[in-house]
Formats: structure tokens, sequence, C-alpha cells
């Protein structure tokens, strides 16, 4: 029926794959949060609970009934797209997350952005004058950014910036607090800002993404510049270079017309990696620039047992990860036309 | 007000409806001004809601800003600089008079006539029936509150005519009136919330968790969960003084390093609830508030059901090994009061108390020798990790002085969302640190929860025959009446004689101020910004 279409065949038969994933993600996130230390009924009884009222909250939390029941009881609301109810924020988990989810990936974008922007020149310039000061200049940035843990980065940069330069703005998450967020379209405060055409909101908004996604970019730059000055030192060593080269065509052209395409595969793939493993030390930057992101939602929640709090934030990442892999097998295809969907 | 609320609600809510422009450039300015304060705090408000299960420490605030009570307490100069609540006076708050029948066991309460809530209706005793019948049939943590005023049960609420409330005790007792002027029975707008409620939730608890619906001296301009709460001043406030502050912001910084960076910048006025690392530090540079708090002891607890503990000469042989001072300087900065050392008789009645141990190795030794266990033993030291600021460096000091006496200790470390369950509900960790604090200042109060067998503090599993008469007998009695003060005093005795919780040191909840002023402790260990002045 879509022979027609190879490419939508492909992503929807890429999207039936993940259904099994996702269940798989459902089941285990259920096992796991029930498999964790604590009693919840104990926690939210509060400071003063005696066994009566504990009970009394077990059962309010549904978690007097048995395991089978309670997974049941969730697939059910799952089904109909509810995630249930947060005991700690006492709101929809949905709700929590469209309000979380948008500040974490407007952060991580932002260093994904600086970050690449920065190290695949790196790279490249590294990789065309190898063991020069400029490539020892790359790997002395590279070690320095992973080797540094972000809270520290983060807290050197507050130090410097804020504390003692006074340049930066006061580190008090995503808006100072004489601004209003932006009426509410996608969450990120950078686009909802500038279709609203509030450039002051937008300005303010950018003032405190700047140190907060720099620290996080720092972190991120090391993979991107090493994988980029690797794939860049391989292609530059192929034959269709030495090939071009003897062609005729200019330094220029050969560069990045040939050699950083061809290199760019591997970047993609790195990026993607990193992307993950940025949300993940996200938490670490969101407490030090108090930033309401989905790391710090997520912490808490593991903190207190709230299940339905952490079981949403695992299918929340699940589902995004599937649509990242997704996308990133979709540039190959633009990056690399040689790579052919209806192989896959 | 929710989290989703718009620029528009937040027009709609009492700001002036010239453009936001003005507005925008004018903040700033007025953060330094007298018209609005910023608070930082590394806590979460997950709750407007006192009353609903899972309701955060942190959200208490709102029951204390937002809501009123019948009563009050009065306020007095703190130790460590500022101001403290006294529990000893009460004043009205709702209420304008109050009185005790001869037996005690009913009290009739006067309203203010002028009282409103913030949507202008009058304040009636209905409503306060209603408020008080939610928080003692909601069950969890209100509830328990609740009795420990004697406060059990819907009937013995009655709203007599629109002003005039009573209450009908079942025993009289000196705790009711105190507890009434705890966070927990605050009046709610009986009307609005009912509007609100359903057939699955009567108390309006999914309403109230997001909107407040009081007469409170403040009103919630803006919340959003896990960011920032905005207050703004009620000007038709009539439950006492009128707060000098328009608009008070509470921002949410988990870091404790940018929270110091912030206060110390000036550019937020209030640090609430710092470490007292960076109390001690910023002592000389900026105002810090470090109010001993009142009742609350940090314990090193032996439990009986550990064999070895069941010996009085083990647990006094720890008690003089305990290395006091350098717990105090290493956990606390020297932030709150030492409790150890004093050998004078017990003549008064003044809870915490210091304790005739003090540290000495060789006593600590002697005592290990005369015990059934001479060549020492092994137990595990649990830590909530939760807790760890000061804990972790109280379990090594502790490890380090009982080796020296022969006792082999190993840290345990517990997870904070077990914490509870392990210590308090199970009550099965061997030696363990605990630090409970009774929201009622009376020393009946605290060894009620801590000293009696089978209650939830008493996690050393104690159980001693003449303290359980002892506080039976002073837990409602008046503290002016002639028998009490003995008894409290043979319940000190035994308690640090037996010592089932050998006391440390009481901690201080320390708050910096830069550009602030009239900072008030309560025992409720949250920030109450009525008195708040700018400077």
């Amino acid at each position: 029926m879509l022979s027609g279409y190879p490419r939508l065949r492909a992503i929807l038969l890429r999207i039936a794959q993940a259904v099994p994933v996702v269940f798989g993600v459902v089941v285990i996130s259920f096992l796991l949060t029930r498999a964790l230390p604590g009693d919840p009924a104990v926690y939210f009884a509060g400071v003063m609970a005696d066994e009566q009222s504990i009970e009394q909250t077990r059962i309010a939390l549904g978690l007097d009934k048995p395991l089978p029941q309670q997974f049941a009881i969730y697939v059910g609301n799952l089904l109909q797209g509810d995630l249930g109810q947060s005991v700690s924020s006492g709101r929809a988990v949905a709700t929590d997350l469209a309000n979380r989810l948008p500040a974490s990936l407007e952060l991580t974008l932002t260093a994904l952005l600086l970050a690449v922007l920065v190290a695949v020149p790196l790279g490249v310039w590294a990789a065309t004058r190898p063991g020069t000061w400029v490539d020892h200049l790359c790997r002395i940035v590279v070690t320095a950014g992973v080797s540094l843990p972000t809270f520290f980065t983060g807290i050197l940069l507050i130090y410097i910036f804020y504390y003692i330069l006074g340049v930066a703005p006061s580190p008090l998450g995503r808006l100072d607090f004489i601004y209003f967020e932006p009426d509410h379209v996608t969450g990120f405060y950078l686009i909802d800002a500038a279709l609203a055409g509030d450039w002051e909101t937008w300005r303010g908004a950018v003032k405190q993404l700047m140190l907060p996604s720099i620290t996080l970019a720092l972190f991120t730059l090391a993979p991107v510049a090493r994988m980029t000055r690797a794939a860049m030192l391989s292609a530059l060593s192929a034959d269709f270079i030495r090939t071009a080269r003897a062609a005729g065509l200019s330094g220029r052209k050969v560069l990045f017309g040939y050699a950083l395409r061809n290199a760019l595969l591997p970047v993609v793939t790195t990026l993607g990696m990193v992307f993950s493993f940025a949300l993940g030390a996200n938490v670490l930057v969101e407490k030090v620039f108090a930033w309401p992101g989905i790391g710090s939602y997520a912490v808490e929640a593991l903190v207190v047992s709230d299940y339905a709090a952490v079981q949403g934030f695992v299918l929340a990442m699940a589902l995004l990860f599937v649509t990242l892999n997704l996308v990133i097998d979709l540039l190959y295809t633009v990056i690399d036309p040689r790579i052919g969907f209806v192989s896959q | 007000m929710t989290g989703n609320s718009n620029r528009r609600d937040f027009m709609k809510m009492g700001m002036a409806g010239a453009s936001m422009l003005p507005f925008l450039k004018a903040m700033p300015a007025l953060a330094q001004g007298s018209d609005t304060l910023v608070v930082v705090t590394g806590q979460t408000i997950n709750s407007l809601d006192l009353h609903r299960t899972g309701t955060s420490r942190a959200s208490y605030q709102v029951g204390v800003n937002c809501y009123d009570r019948l009563l009050s307490f009065g306020t007095k100069e703190a130790i460590g600089g500022g101001f403290s609540y006294d529990y000893q006076v009460i004043e009205p708050e709702l209420a304008e008079s109050w009185t005790v029948s001869d037996d005690g066991m009913t009290l009739t309460f006067k309203l203010k006539p002028e009282a409103r809530f913030w949507d202008g209706r009058k304040v009636t005793a209905e409503d306060v029936k209603w408020s008080f019948d939610r928080a003692v049939s909601v069950g969890g943590f209100p509830t328990v509150q609740m009795k420990a005023g004697g406060l059990e049960r819907p009937e013995q609420f009655m709203a007599v005519d629109e002003e005039t409330f009573v209450i009908k005790l079942d025993q009289p007792s000196k705790l009711t009136i105190p507890d009434l002027a705890v966070p927990v029975p605050y009046i709610i707008n009986s009307v609005e919330a009912r509007a609100n409620a359903t057939a699955d939730d009567p108390w309006a608890l999914d309403y109230l968790h997001m909107t407040p619906a009081g007469s409170g001296a403040y009103k919630v301009l803006r919340w959003n969960p896990g960011e920032q709460l905005v207050y703004e001043r009620n000007e038709d406030w009539v439950g006492g003084t009128m707060p000098a502050v328009k608009r008070v912001v509470i921002r949410e910084v988990p870091s404790p390093a940018t929270r110091r960076a912030l206060i110390e910048r000036g550019d937020v006025q209030l640090a609430f609830g710092i470490p007292d690392k960076d109390a001690a530090e910023l002592a000389d540079k900026i105002d810090v508030f470090s109010t001993p708090v009142e009742n609350c002891i940090h314990c090193l607890c032996p439990n009986f059901a550990f064999e070895p503990f069941q010996d009085p000469d083990v647990r006094k042989a720890i008690a003089y090994a305990v290395p006091y001072e350098d717990i105090f300087q290493a956990a606390a900065y020297g932030r709150g009061l030492p409790l150890w050392g004093d050998d004078s008789p017990i003549d008064d009645i003044a809870w915490p108390r210091k304790t005739q141990y003090y540290t000495d190795l060789d006593k600590a030794r002697e005592h290990l020798a005369k015990s059934a266990y001479p060549d020492g033993f092994e137990v595990p030291l649990s830590i909530s990790l939760d807790l760890a600021s000061w804990m972790e460096p109280t379990a090594l000091l502790v490890q380090e002085a009982l080796g020296k006496i022969g006792i082999k200790v190993e840290i345990e470390k517990i997870p904070g969302a077990n914490w509870r369950t392990a210590v308090l509900v199970e009550k099965r960790l061997p030696l363990h640190l605990e630090n409970f604090g009774g929201w009622l200042n009376t020393p009946d109060y605290y060894f009620f929860w801590a000293y009696k067998d089978g209650h939830l503090f008493n996690s050393s599993n104690y159980r001693n025959e003449e303290i359980e008469a002892l506080v039976d007998a002073t837990l409602h009695m008046p503290m002016d009446d002639p028998a009490y003060a003995p008894q409290i005093k043979r319940m000190f005795e035994i308690a640090l004689d037996e010592l089932p919780r050998i006391p440390l040191y009481q901690p201080a909840l320390n708050v910096a101020a830069n550009g602030a002023e009239g900072y008030e402790f309560w025992f409720h260990r949250q920030l109450d910004v009525r008195p708040l002045k700018a400077t």
C-alpha cells in the first residue's frame, strides 16, 4: 500500500519496531520502582504519622492492592494517555513533564549547538594540522572539558561571572523574577517569547541560559571534537581525497565538500549519544542553576519513591530516544545518499 | 493561580492595568526598595494545601502566610539574634476573644466581626467548623497533629452563631490552646471550597491544592511548582499587624553554593535554611540568625532491641566516649547549643537541658569493663543520606571514639526514602542518629513522642514503666500545677540515667539576611514572611 513511499513506509516500520521496546520499558520501570527500597506510604504520611495514618495513606495511594492489579490499573490508564498523578507535586505527571521537559530540552539543545559550533571547527582544524599547537590546544580543551565535573564548572562560572565580575545575571533559573514566562506554546522560552514578539523577555531568557548552557557545552565538547578529528583524519587520508587533490580541486572544496561530508556520519552518531548523556548530566547543572528541568524532577521523585512520576519520566525518556534514533537514521540518508532506507 | 497562569491572569489579579513595560523596568528598583523582597530556599513547595497527603514541609509556609488560625503566638527576642515566636504568649488571630470554661472542657471563641476572606465574604463560625472538621477527617499528618491537642472528631466543634465557635474537649489539656496556633488548624473559605468539592473529594483537596482560599495576610499571586511562589499582601487583613512588604518572591535554588552567592551579592534579601557551614562563614559579612530549634535534640540512639545496649554500663560507656565538642564543631560549626557537661542537680524544667556526661575515655572504659562486654563488640551505626550534612561527620567522630574503647563501629548509610521506615516505623537500627523536635514546646510533649514505648520517635524501643506513667500524668496537666515540675524533673532524671537517647547538641535553624529585617523563628521551621521588612 505504501510501496510508493519507501521513506514513509520505513518510518512507520521503525515506529512499529519501537512498540515492544516501549512496552518493555513500561514493565521494567514499573517493576524497578516497586523494587526500590523505601515505603512511599510512610514517607507521604508525614512527620508525625502513626500506624493508622500510614495505613490510610497506603490505601489513598492505591498501594494496598496486589502488584498485578496495580500494574493492570497502570497500563489501563496509560492506554488512555493518563500517566497518573504525582503524589509529591499533586498534579498529573503528564502536566509536570510538559512543564519541565522543554526546560531541559532547551538547555540541552542550546548546549549541544554551542558544543557543535566550537567542537566541529576545532576538530577539523586539529585534523588538518596534526601534531601542531592547534592539535595540542584541541586536546587540552577537550581533556579539561570532560575531566571537570559539571557542577564544579557550573559553580566556577557562577563564581567568576556572577559573583566576582557581576556580568552574568543571578543564577535563578530560566527567568529572573522580574519577567513573566511567555505564554505557553512550545514550552521553550526562546521560541515562545519570539512568537509573542516579547524581545525583552527573550533577552532575559537568553541571559539566564548562557552560563548553564556553557557549562553543559564544555562537558559535551570533548566527544564531538575528538570524533570530528578522528573521522577527519581518516577521511583526509582516504583515496578519494587524494584523487580530488590530484584532480586539482581547491583545498576548501576538498576539505569541506568531500572530507567533512564523509566525516560527518560518525559525528552525527556521536551527537546522538552525547545528547542522551547530556540529558542525564543535566541534573547537576539544573541543581546549581536552579533550573526547573526534568532531571531534578526525576531525582526528587526517586528520593521520595513517587512511583507515577518516576515511571512517567522513564517512559518519556524512552520515547524521546526512540524518536531521536529515528531522526538520526533519517539524517544519515540526507548526509550520505549511499545509505538507502529500503536496505534497513 | 496555577503554574500555567499566564500574564493575563496575573494582570487580572490586581496588577494595575498599565502596560507591562513600566512594571518590568520598575521591578528591579522595587526589589531594592521596601515593596518587594526576594527569598531563596533549597526546599520545594509542592502544594498550597497543608492538609493534603504528600505535602512537603516547605509547603507549610503557605498555611502560615496565606491562612489565619484562631490564635497565634507572641514574639520575643531570640538566642542567636533576631526574634522568635513566644510559646508562653497566646495572641488572637481570627478570634477576637476566647474563654475556657471552669472545668476546662469547653472553649468558646468570638470571631473578629470585621474579618473577611479574600473574596470579600465574612469569616463565620461555620467556616471554622468546616475547616476543623476537614483537619480531623482527612487523615495523615493534620489529623495526628489535631489529636495532640485533644481535637479528634467533628462532633467536638460547634458553630453556635455567625461569630461564636465552641470546642468541646474530652479532657482538659494544656496542649489544646497552643495546638490551635500551629499551622494545621487554619480557617478555609468553606463556601468557595465546597463549591469546588466533588463526591469523591468532599474536602476539596484537589481544588485547594492549587488555589488557596483563605483570609490570611498574603495571597498567592503566582505559583510555578519547583521554581517560585509569589505572595502579595492582602490589604484587608485583620489577623495582626499589617505586613510592611507588599510582595514577597520565594525562589527555589537547590544548590547551597548558588544560594550563598546570591545572598552575598545582595541580589536576594533572605536565604532561608542555609547550611551551618555557610552560616558560620557568613556571620561577619551579613546578618545571620542561627536560632536554636526549640524542643529539638540531635541524639545518638542505642536500640534496646540490640542485646549489648540493654546493659546500662554499655550505654554510659558510649555516653562518656562521645567527643561532644568535636561533633558540635565539625557537624554544626558551633551553631546551636551544646548539651553536655553539666552535673548540677536538675532543678528546673527547661528542655532540652545539658546532660551530666562529658568526654572522658577513662570513665568510658571503666563502665565498659563493668559491663557484660568488657572486650567490646561490633555494631553498625546507621545514618540517613538525606541528613548526611550533620550525620556523616558525627558518625565518623563517634566511630573513631568508640573504636578507642573497643566497640567496633561500621557506618551504614541509608537512602532517604528508606530512612523513616527503618528508623521510626520498624525501629530496627541497633545504633543510629536521630533528630526529633516537637512543635509544642513542653518537655512532656517531647517525652510523649520520643520516650514512650511504641511511639514514633522512640526509635530505641525503650520502655520504662515509670516514664510511661509520668508522661501520661503530665501530658495534659497545666505547667503551673504544683505536681507538674517534680514529675518532669523525675522524667529527666530517669531518661538521662538510662540513656535510650544520648543528647549530642541542640541544632540551629540558620537564616541569612542582606537587606531584610524582622525575621522571626517559628517552631515549624518555615518562613513566616509577615513580619519581614526591607532595609
